[in-house]
Parts: C-alpha cells; sequence; structure tokens
C-alpha cells in the first residue's frame, strides 16, 4: 500500500468520524487548508519531473475531489443532526392556553330585527325611523284613537309633564307612528317597515316597559288582505325558517286597522317542547289589519282612491319563540352569560341567499 | 266574559257540540281564552251498583263491597259511611285517572283485602266540596253507563272580547254571532210590557242630558229580597260571581245575559225624588262595599234630596243599598255618558261589571224593555207589586244608514262573497238591508248595486261601510282570505339609508372587538341622570313605573356602566359591554340622538402565563372609539384628537375625536366620583361615539376605488427621538414631522415614551419611526440625509424641543 493510498483512509476517516461541526471543520483545515496534507502533497508536485507531475497530480487532484465530497456530505449529516437537536430542545407544551381573545356578541334584538329587516327587503320594504318621545296626534290621534276612546286604556302610556300649552308628550306605545310620519312625509305608493324601541307602563312576567315592534305599512291602489296574508305567511316562514308552518288570520280589533286580525302561527307541543310548524296548537305572533280610512284621512290620503295594509311584530316575541328563549325579563337586563348564550357572533350577519340564521 | 253552555243555549238554538263552538267563536274574534269542561276529565268513570255490602274482618272503619260494572261483579273497599247495599255509585276501575290527585287508579290491597276499584265523590272529580261520602246516583241510573250521560255537565266558557264589541259582553250578542256564523238559531225573546198598578211615589228628574239621556225607574214593593233559587245562584257561581241576594242577583244575571247594567235601591231609604246630575266637588259617598269616595263635578251621580245615592254606572251607595231587609225597591234602567263613566272609573281606580259595559257603550234603544224585563224577574223571584214606569229623557239618536257597494268586500279582503250572503250576514247580525242600485260618490261607475244597511242599536261600532266590510270578513271566516303574494319588482331597491346600513357596520365591528351587545332601558334613575350631564336638562316622566326608570337618559353610559357593577356581583370578570341606541337631549320629539356607547371594567383580560394582566385604560377606550368612527366610515387621519371630555370621564385621563369644531366621539377613563356614586370599585374606560354627526360618505358615480400606486422601490425607516416639553402633546409632533416632506413621508409612527433619568424634570423624550417611501428611484444617502433634515427641523420647531443626541 502505498503512501498515498494511506493519507486516503486517513483523511476520509478523520471527515466521517468527526463529531461535530467544529471538528470537522477542523479536519477541513488540517487536509485542505493551506497547511493541510493534501495541499502539501500538490506543493510536492512543483519538484517533480513533468512526466511524473501529470501522473501524480491527476491521482492527487482525484484524492482533493473525493475528501472534498466527503466533507460536504459530513456537513449535511452533522447540520441535519444539530438542527434535530435544536427542534428537540425547543419543544412546548402545545396545550397551554393561547393569549387572551375577547368574543363580542350581538344582541338577539339586533340580530332578529336584521333578519326580519332582510326579509323585508326582498319584498321591496325600505326602512323607516320615528322618535321614541312622541305627541298625541302621532301616537293616537292620528290613529283613530281619539281621546277618552276605550282602545287607550290598552295602553298604559308613559306620559311627560304638561307643555306650556297643555298638551303632553308620550314615549311611543307601538311603532304605528312610524306609519302617519311616513304618509304626512311621502307619497303612495308606500312599502316600509319600521323596527324601534316601544314603551308601555306594565312591568310583571311577561311584560317590560320597554320593548321593540317591527311596524309594516303598504299603501297603494290594489292591495288588499289577501295581499297581507301573502306577505305574512311568507314572512314567517321565511323568519321561523319553516316551509309549511300554518298561518292563521283571527279577527280582531285595532283601532288604526279595519278588518283587524291576529295571526297565529301552527306549533306543536309534544313532550313539553315547543315546536313551530305543523300541530295542534296556535301561537299568536302579531297583530295586522287594512289601514283604517280615518287614518289614511289623517294623512291627507283618499280612501276612496287607497288602501294597504299595517301589522306589527313584537320583536322580542318572535325572538323568544325562534330561539327559545324563556323569559323577557331577561333581555334587557345585560347579564353577560345570557348575552354570551342566546347572542351572535359578529360575523354572522342573516342573509336570505346564505340562511338567515345558523 | 263567561258564560256556560247551558246559558248559551237559552239564547241559540243549536246542536253544535263545544268543539264546534269553541272554533266558531275565535274564528268570529271572539277569542276562546279558556274553557273549563268537568266531563273531559270523567271518561272510564260509569255507573256501578253496590249489589253487597259487608264489614271488612280487620277494620270497623271500612267495608267491602260487592259492585255490580255492568260487566261482572268486583270488589272494592271503601271507607265511606254512607255505602250501602243497592246504592248507585261513580266507580272508577284501575287505569282511569282520578281528576283531583291526576293519578291513574291502581289495584290495591287494604289491610289485607284486594280492592278492584274505588267509588268516588264528588270532591274527587273536581265536581264540588262535598265530602261526606261516595256521590250517590239516582236510582234509575243504568249500571255500566257513562258517568258523562248520567250527570249533566256545564261546560263554562271564557272568551276575550274587544273593546269595539260592548254587545258581546251579554251572552245574547254572543249567541247573535254564532247564529250569524251558522251555528244555529237566535231563540226570540219576547219582552211583554209590565202594567203598573199604582204610580211611583218617586219620581226621576235629568239635569244634564249629555251625562244621562234617559232613566227609566220603577217602584216595586212588598217584595221579599232572600237568597235566589238555585239556578241562578249555579248560574252566577259558575262564572265565578258571587251570589249575594236575589234583587243583586238579578242585576248580574240581566248584567251579563243582555250586557245590561242595572241598579236596584232600597227605596226605604232613599229621600224624596231622584235626580241625576254632575257631582259638586268634594261632594262624597260611601260606596257599596265600604269604599269613601271623593267626587268631583266631572263625575254623573244620581241624588235624592239627602246627597248623591250611587257613583252613576259605577258603583252604588251603602246607604241605600238592598238588604234581606228590604221590602221596596226603586229598579234604575239608564243610560250615561260612556266617556264621564270612564274617566270617573279610572280616577277612583273603581272597577265594576257596570262601569265595564257602560264605557264600551249599553244598547240605546233597550232601556224601557229592559225595565219590563228587569221587574218580571224581580216579580218572578221576590214577589210584590209593580208601579208605572218614570220614565225621564228620551232614547237617543242612534239610527245611521251605511252604503255597502257591490264589489267593496273584494277589493278590500280579497274575498269573493255573493251579495246575497253578505245581505244575510249583515241581517243576521241585526241590520236592517234593503238592496237597491244608486250612483255613489263621483258617478264614475254609473249606477252601481248597493245594500243600504242600517245597523241594530246595540251596535254603535258600525258607523261606516268598512265596518261593514269587516262583518262579513269576519262573519265569513278569513280563512276563507286566499294569501297572494305581494306583487314586487323584479329586483328589490337598497332598503337601508346610508345611515342605517353603517349602524349595521358599527355594531359589528364593536362586537368583533370583543364587546358585548347589550340593550338597556331607555330610562334610568334620577341620580343617575344628573351624574351624565342631565342636571340642568333633566326629562322626567310623569308617571315612571319607579324611580330607578324614572329620567330619560341623558346617555347611554350609566346603563352600562350599572349593568357592569351587576356583572361584576356576580363574579363575572372584566365586562366590556357596548349598546347602541338613543340618548335624550330633550322633550320634544326629535330631540334624540343615536349614539354608539361602549365601556370597559377592571382588567383588559385575564391573568395569562404570557401576558401581564393590566387595567383597562384610556387607550382601550380610544380604540373602541376609533373602531366605531371607521366602521361609520371616518377616515382615522382626518378626525383631530383632544383632551378632555365632559364631568363624566376622568379630567386627564379623556379625550375626544373632533372633525373640526363639531365633537364626534368621547372616550376615556370614567371619573371615580362617578364610579363611587354609582357603586363601582373597580375602574371603568368608556366612550361615547356620535353617529349623527359623522358626516355620511360622499356619494360617488362608481364604486371602482382607484388605481392602486405601488412603488417598485423599497420604502425606508429611519428612528428619532425628540428632547421636549412635556406639555407637547405626541400627535403635534408626530404630525410636524410628517408634513416635513409630504411627498416621500407616508407615516409617523410614535414608538417610545421616555420620562427619567436622563431626562430633565419638566421634559420627555419622544421616539418616532419615520417611513419613507420613494417612488421614482432608490434614495441615496443624500436623499435621506436631507429628508432627515427636514424632519428634524421642522420638529423643533413645532414643538421648541431638540433632537436627542
Amino acid at each position: 500500500m502505498d503512501s498515498l493510498e494511506t493519507l486516503r483512509a486517513l483523511a476520509l476517516a478523520q471527515v466521517e468520524q468527526a463529531p461535530s461541526l467544529e471538528a470537522l471543520e477542523a479536519a477541513r483545515v488540517a487536509l485542505l487548508g493551506k497547511k493541510g496534507s493534501i495541499s502539501g502533497l500538490m506543493t510536492s508536485l512543483g519538484a517533480m519531473a513533468p512526466e511524473e507531475r501529470k501522473e501524480a497530480g491527476a491521482r492527487f487532484n482525484v484524492l482533493k475531489d473525493e475528501v472534498a465530497q466527503a466533507l460536504s456530505a459530513r456537513k449535511t449529516q452533522l447540520e441535519a443532526g444539530a438542527l434535530d437537536e435544536r427542534l428537540a430542545r425547543e419543544t412546548v407544551d402545545v396545550t397551554l392556553p393561547i393569549r387572551p381573545e375577547r368574543q363580542g356578541r350581538i344582541h338577539p334584538i339586533s340580530q332578529v330585527m336584521e333578519e326580519i329587516v332582510t326579509i323585508f327587503a326582498q319584498m321591496g320594504f325600505v326602512v323607516a325611523e320615528g322618535p321614541d318621545i312622541e305627541d298625541d296626534f302621532h301616537n293616537f290621534t292620528a290613529l283613530n284613537i281619539p281621546p277618552e276612546h276605550p282602545a287607550r286604556q290598552m295602553h298604559d302610556t308613559f306620559y311627560f309633564d304638561e307643555r306650556p300649552d297643555g298638551t303632553r308628550h308620550l314615549l311611543r306605545t307601538h311603532t304605528s307612528p312610524v306609519q302617519i310620519r311616513t304618509m304626512l312625509s311621502s307619497a303612495p305608493p308606500i312599502r316600509i317597515i319600521a323596527p324601534g324601541r316601544t314603551y308601555r307602563c306594565d312591568s310583571d312576567m311577561t311584560h317590560t316597559p320597554m320593548f321593540h315592534q317591527v311596524e309594516g305599512l303598504v299603501i297603494d291602489k290594489s292591495t288588499h288582505m289577501g295581499h297581507l296574508k301573502g306577505c305574512l305567511t311568507e314572512f314567517v316562514r321565511a323568519f321561523f325558517q319553516v316551509d309549511d308552518v300554518p298561518v292563521r288570520f283571527r279577527p280582531s280589533f285595532f283601532p288604526f286597522t279595519e278588518p283587524s286580525a291576529e295571526v297565529d302561527i301552527g306549533c306543536s307541543r309534544e313532550g313539553g317542547e315547543l315546536k313551530i310548524g305543523k300541530g295542534k296548537g296556535w301561537l299568536e305572533i302579531l297583530g295586522c289589519g287594512m289601514v283604517h280610512p280615518n287614518v289614511l284621512k289623517s294623512c291627507n290620503i283618499d280612501p276612496e282612491i287607497y288602501q294597504g295594509f299595517a301589522f306589527g311584530v313584537g320583536v322580542e316575541r318572535v325572538a323568544m319563540l325562534k330561539y327559545g328563549i324563556p323569559d323577557l325579563r331577561t333581555f334587557f337586563d345585560a347579564d353577560i352569560r345570557w348575552l354570551e348564550h342566546y347572542g351572535f357572533q359578529p360575523g354572522d350577519v342573516p342573509t336570505q341567499s346564505g340562511g338567515l340564521s345558523r | 266574559m263567561k258564560f256556560t253552555l247551558s246559558w248559551l243555549k237559552e239564547h241559540l238554538d243549536t246542536d253544535a257540540s263545544l268543539e264546534q263552538i269553541d272554533h266558531a267563536l275565535t274564528a268570529l274574534g271572539l277569542e276562546v281564552e279558556g274553557i273549563v269542561d268537568p266531563a273531559s276529565q270523567l271518561a272510564g268513570f260509569i255507573v256501578g251498583h253496590v249489589v253487597e255490602a259487608g264489614k271488612h274482618p280487620d277494620a270497623d272503619r271500612l267495608q267491602v263491597c260487592k259492585v255490580d260494572t255492568g260487566n261482572g261483579i268486583i270488589q272494592v273497599v271503601c271507607g265511606a259511611p254512607n255505602a250501602r247495599a243497592g246504592l248507585k255509585v261513580i266507580l272508577a276501575q284501575p287505569g282511569v285517572v282520578i281528576p283531583v290527585t291526576g293519578e291513574a287508579l291502581k289495584k290495591g290491597n287494604v289491610r289485607g283485602v284486594e280492592s278492584q276499584g274505588m267509588m268516588c265523590s264528588y270532591r274527587e272529580l273536581n265536581l264540588g266540596e262535598d265530602h261526606d261520602g261516595i256521590a250517590e246516583l239516582a236510582a234509575d241510573a243504568v249500571t255500566g253507563t257513562p258517568i258523562t250521560q248520567v250527570l249533566l255537565f256545564d261546560p263554562m266558557i271564557e272568551i276575550a272580547i274587544t273593546p269595539n264589541r260592548a254587545d258581546c259582553l251579554g251572552v245574547r250578542g254572543v249567541a247573535r254571532d254564532l247564529a250569524a256564523k251558522g251555528l244555529g238559531v237566535l231563540k226570540p225573546m219576547p219582552i211583554a210590557v209590565l202594567k203598573g198598578a199604582f204610580s211611583s211615589p218617586i219620581a226621576v228628574s235629568i239635569e244634564d242630558t249629555t251625562a244621562c239621556p234617559q232613566f227609566v225607574g220603577r217602584l216595586i214593593k212588598g217584595v221579599k229580597n232572600g237568597e235566589s233559587p238555585d239556578w241562578l245562584k249555579e248560574r252566577l257561581s259558575a262564572i265565578g260571581l258571587r251570589p249575594i241576594s236575589a234583587l243583586v242577583d238579578i242585576t248580574n244575571l240581566v248584567s251579563y245575559d243582555l250586557a245590561r247594567p242595572l241598579h236596584v235601591f232600597d227605596a226605604a231609604k232613599v229621600t224624596g225624588d231622584i235626580s241625576v246630575r254632575l257631582s259638586k266637588d268634594g261632594e262624597t259617598l260611601a260606596g257599596l262595599g265600604g269604599r269613601s269616595l271623593t267626587l268631583d263635578s266631572s263625575m254623573i251621580v244620581v241624588a235624592d234630596q239627602a246627597g248623591p245615592i250611587s257613583l252613576a254606572g259605577v258603583l252604588g251607595g251603602e246607604s241605600t243599598g238592598c238588604t234581606e231587609t228590604t221590602t221596596d225597591v226603586f229598579l234604575e234602567v239608564a243610560l250615561f255618558d260612556p266617556l264621564r263613566i270612564a274617566a270617573a272609573g279610572r280616577k277612583l281606580d273603581l272597577l265594576s261589571d257596570a262601569r265595564y259595559r257602560f264605557e264600551r257603550g249599553v244598547d240605546p234603544a233597550f232601556v224601557v224593555e229592559a225595565a219590563h224585563h228587569a221587574t218580571k224577574l224581580i216579580l218572578d223571584l221576590c214577589g210584590g207589586e209593580a208601579s208605572d214606569l218614570v220614565i225621564a229623557g228620551a232614547e237617543p239618536h242612534w239610527r245611521t244608514d251605511i252604503t255597502l257597494r257591490l264589489g267593496r268586500v273584494e277589493q278590500v279582503v280579497g274575498m269573493s262573497v255573493p251579495f246575497q250572503r253578505q245581505q244575510q250576514i249583515l241581517e243576521d247580525l241585526g241590520c236592517t238591508v234593503a238592496e237597491q242600485a244608486m250612483v255613489v260618490g263621483n258617478s264614475e261607475y254609473g249606477m252601481i248595486e248597493v245594500l243600504k244597511v242600517t245597523p241594530p242599536s246595540w251596535r254603535a261600532d258600525l258607523k261606516a261601510e268598512h265596518d261593514l266590510v269587516e262583518e262579513v270578513a269576519r262573519v265569513e271566516g278569513m280563512d276563507a282570505i286566499v294569501a297572494v303574494p305581494l306583487p314586487r319588482q323584479p329586483s328589490p331597491p337598497s332598503v337601508l339609508t346610508p345611515s342605517q346600513r353603517r349602524v349595521g357596520w358599527v355594531r359589528r365591528h364593536l362586537a368583533a372587538r370583543g364587546l358585548i351587545e347589550a340593550v338597556t332601558f331607555s330610562f334610568l334613575p334620577r341620580a343617575h341622570a344628573a351624574l351624565f350631564g342631565a342636571a340642568e336638562n333633566p326629562i322626567a316622566l310623569a308617571n315612571p313605573i319607579s324611580t330607578d326608570l324614572e329620567m330619560m337618559r341623558p346617555s347611554v353610559l350609566p346603563n352600562l356602566v350599572a349593568a357592569a357593577g351587576r356583572n361584576l356581583d356576580r363574579g363575572l370578570a372584566d365586562p366590556a359591554l357596548f349598546e347602541i341606541g338613543a340618548q335624550f337631549d330633550g322633550p320634544e320629539p326629535g330631540q334624540q340622538r343615536l349614539i354608539a356607547a361602549g365601556i370597559r371594567a377592571d382588567g383588559a383580560g385575564p391573568r395569562h402565563w404570557q401576558v401581564k394582566r393590566r387595567p383597562v385604560d384610556v387607550f382601550d377606550a380610544k380604540a373602541d372609539a376609533l373602531t366605531a368612527l371607521s366602521a361609520a366610515g371616518l377616515a382615522p387621519d382626518s378626525v383631530q384628537v383632544a383632551a378632555g371630555a365632559p364631568s363624566w370621564y376622568h379630567p386627564g385621563r379623556s379625550g375626544q375625536f373632533k372633525l373640526g369644531n363639531k365633537v364626534v366621539a368621547l372616550f376615556g377613563e370614567l371619573h371615580p366620583k362617578v364610579l363611587t356614586a354609582l357603586g363601582i370599585a373597580v375602574p371603568v374606560v368608556g366612550f361615547e361615539v356620535f353617529l349623527d354627526e359623522v358626516p355620511l360618505p360622499k356619494v360617488k358615480a362608481t364604486k371602482a376605488r382607484p388605481a392602486l400606486k405601488a412603488s417598485a422601490f423599497q420604502p425606508v425607516e429611519r428612528d428619532f427621538a425628540f428632547l421636549v416639553d412635556a406639555a407637547i402633546t405626541a400627535d403635534s409632533l408626530a404630525r410636524a414631522a410628517k408634513g416635513s416632506d409630504k411627498a416621500l413621508i407616508v407615516d409617523v409612527r410614535v414608538f417610545d415614551l421616555y420620562v427619567g433619568p436622563g431626562v430633565d424634570e419638566g421634559k420627555k423624550s419622544v421616539a418616532i419611526a419615520v417611513t419613507l417611501q420613494p417612488v421614482a428611484k432608490t434614495l441615496t444617502d443624500q436623499d435621506i440625509e436631507a429628508v432627515s433634515k427636514a424632519v428634524v427641523d421642522a420638529v423643533v420647531k413645532a414643538t421648541g424641543g431638540q433632537l436627542r443626541g
């Protein structure tokens, strides 16, 4: 075995057995560095005869390449090992909790109002608004409820102190004054809904002094009670997301509509669980009717030419029915446990195309 | 309004079942609120025949009976003393549910003897209180027949009456509606004129015929006012009225039967003649039932020579009330002004069956006849002799003629009802109807067919054509209305105004920041209103539900803070709430503004292994306010921020966002004094965004966005630190830097603030990062040097500070 072969074996062994990147670097310097043993071989070529030099040069180069390759291979190997080791060191307990984030919620009243608006939007209704503090004219008189009318006893009204002119303002007892404001400020055809806060001086298990309604009003030359039934049937089926929920009109009385009706939807109470849809029971959900001619006259609209319907939905009532919320009074407590349980995710925007709710 | 089925059948000749009547009432708008039908609980009970009764071998008080079920003999152990051989009894066998317990009967073993059934008392069947023993049936009851075929049960029906249907406050009115609906025939009710035997010694005069158009009276002498007969007592008891004495019971009967309130005075206690007049202010009356009433001149009284003897149409007087010793009775059948009755009842807080009927309107043409009807009842039940009628005033005018056009029902209700059928319905309801052809209105249609309709005297609610349309729709049935989809435009318009639309954006962006939406009352306690600026202009309700809900809120914050307090009291940490709603600036319609307000209380978040828990601070509230403003459409650059906010905020840790002179938002830590007053012991920060003050974005001609101008060259960031007076705001420093080269500088960010060793007292060090964005070429060192100099110069000039070395 000649000396070159010995050198090769030694060099490769040194490289392959280098225990660390540092040892490998030392080996590289010792072999291929300026003063390295293989570099030394190259220097020795100068002293050789041309024939010998050519043959020896070729052999030296082969050795040099081989060692360089071995160095590179060992380096890759050692680096991979070092990374594995680092990663192993870096391991964390991924079951630890994330940094605190806060989950906001949308109140069921806001969500349900948006759902209702979404449904009626698609039927061409626009949203109208009115003030919470109202005068007697808009809340009562124009709605065919003259002073001392027995129907005023159906409304437990919050009043303010007498004004210098002897009149008293009040908190609106229903969203119906928005009908009046709309009819006084715009000409038919009219198709509006008016969501908002309403107030009655009543507080017990099933009444709160403040609650919410959505008023609807359609005025044109041809809309009749069949359209009212069609419109509300469409609404309740879309809102409750039950295609075949039965809808019943029951004659009733409101001073501002005639004929007046209350609308019931079908339900079953089997096993103590309320289910909206076909069943033996009925649930009252809203009041409606054909706008009373006196109301049209109050708004300077000729009842011989124009007619239409109006309705009022209790927002809390339908929210309770749809989402199984048992107690009206809890809506206004701002109890965070309740809001987190019955509230909605900020991203859950109701749409008709994507379904109103999850 | 309550009545029994048998009572209804006194007026209505019908074969309809209880279920059919139930449905028809609701379909007519006489909503059934409840039906109590004892028979519904008695399925399974049969007539048993006790064949043999013997002593129990092991118990003195028990008997062992052999009972024939009609289908065999069973053995029953019974403790009732009246159980005896030969008796017909009500028998329950195993499986039958006993009404009083609600449990199914099981086979029993009583002291070693098997009992295969139970003989029931009336109490056990919820049929009465008698508990002297088991029920004894008539001897001819057929053994084995269901008990519901042997005993007569009278179901009680309760219906809700809308305020327009005064006529249905009497059973006869209900019967008439059902007859019109086709559920039977209204029985005739002939009332005979009852001639008097003498003339009444008591005369009646009316002072004001607007208060009392007509008063019909009559003396009946020699009556005996004892207990009513069983049929009358049972009838009243069945609808929850307590039988008192025959005379009083008769007035209640007529009130509920014919919606005709009456009154009876003990004539012996009436002094002189009677006059109906308005009361005098301060006049008093001791009412029936011990109520002492102070009257005023808006109320109607029936008075004798000594003073008021009844509050007309509301409550009789104690002094002239009928008792068991009454022998001469003066009957009152009158018409009173409904508005005055209602007002008096409300003012004195008196509810009575009479008031309820008078204020809704009683039949103006049923006064004299009602007097004859009541007289006959009194004579039948109490004996005596009647005087002539005393009639003051006259029947008021009530007749109206209404024209119902052919086609009108279909036009309004969308329901096709043959004209003949319409006529039939109206006639069944008591209207007089004649068919005619006439020119109506502007004669556009020439002669058209109409019905000339005169509603009956008891239907004052029928005044015009639309009232008749409703009657036809109601009686024909609203189930017959065919639902028609509302015609709609091919593509619905945008339904929300821009200001309505952005409320939704603000709501969802605030919720996305972790705030929970609350809806709180529009009112609050006076003390809370005062804390939030309402001291000068409180808007108080005249009739609040409680002092806690007395004032209209001048700000949304106090209710949210109070809510946070309640949540903290429940042990819920770090409440963060918001609400979008009105605050009230004045007592006139429209003096309200839409606010988005929110609060965060106590800590910014829970303890965490990596993140240190910190208390909420003004910058949390500032971030919330900015979120709301930008969701409402304001570019953050376009608003100025300034220190200072109203008194409910911390004077040094609060601020406002302004557009020019207009404040669009407030934010800050809430004042510790305010929190103490609201009972909150932890820090609370809050914000109020005045949504109405945020200008709506200009409507653009196109929704297209401007072209993106992305530079091909890398941005460069340079940091600077300045020493400035402590009073210099970070905002003014950053603005000065930004303005120094508007072409190159795209962003200036304050990233450090330092006060302490190395910085003189009264000074502070503010460090900013300035981002340069070259657009034309890569910046050279000289370019950057020039901009840096401009930045330093501008800041030094604006703030009087110096670059920190």
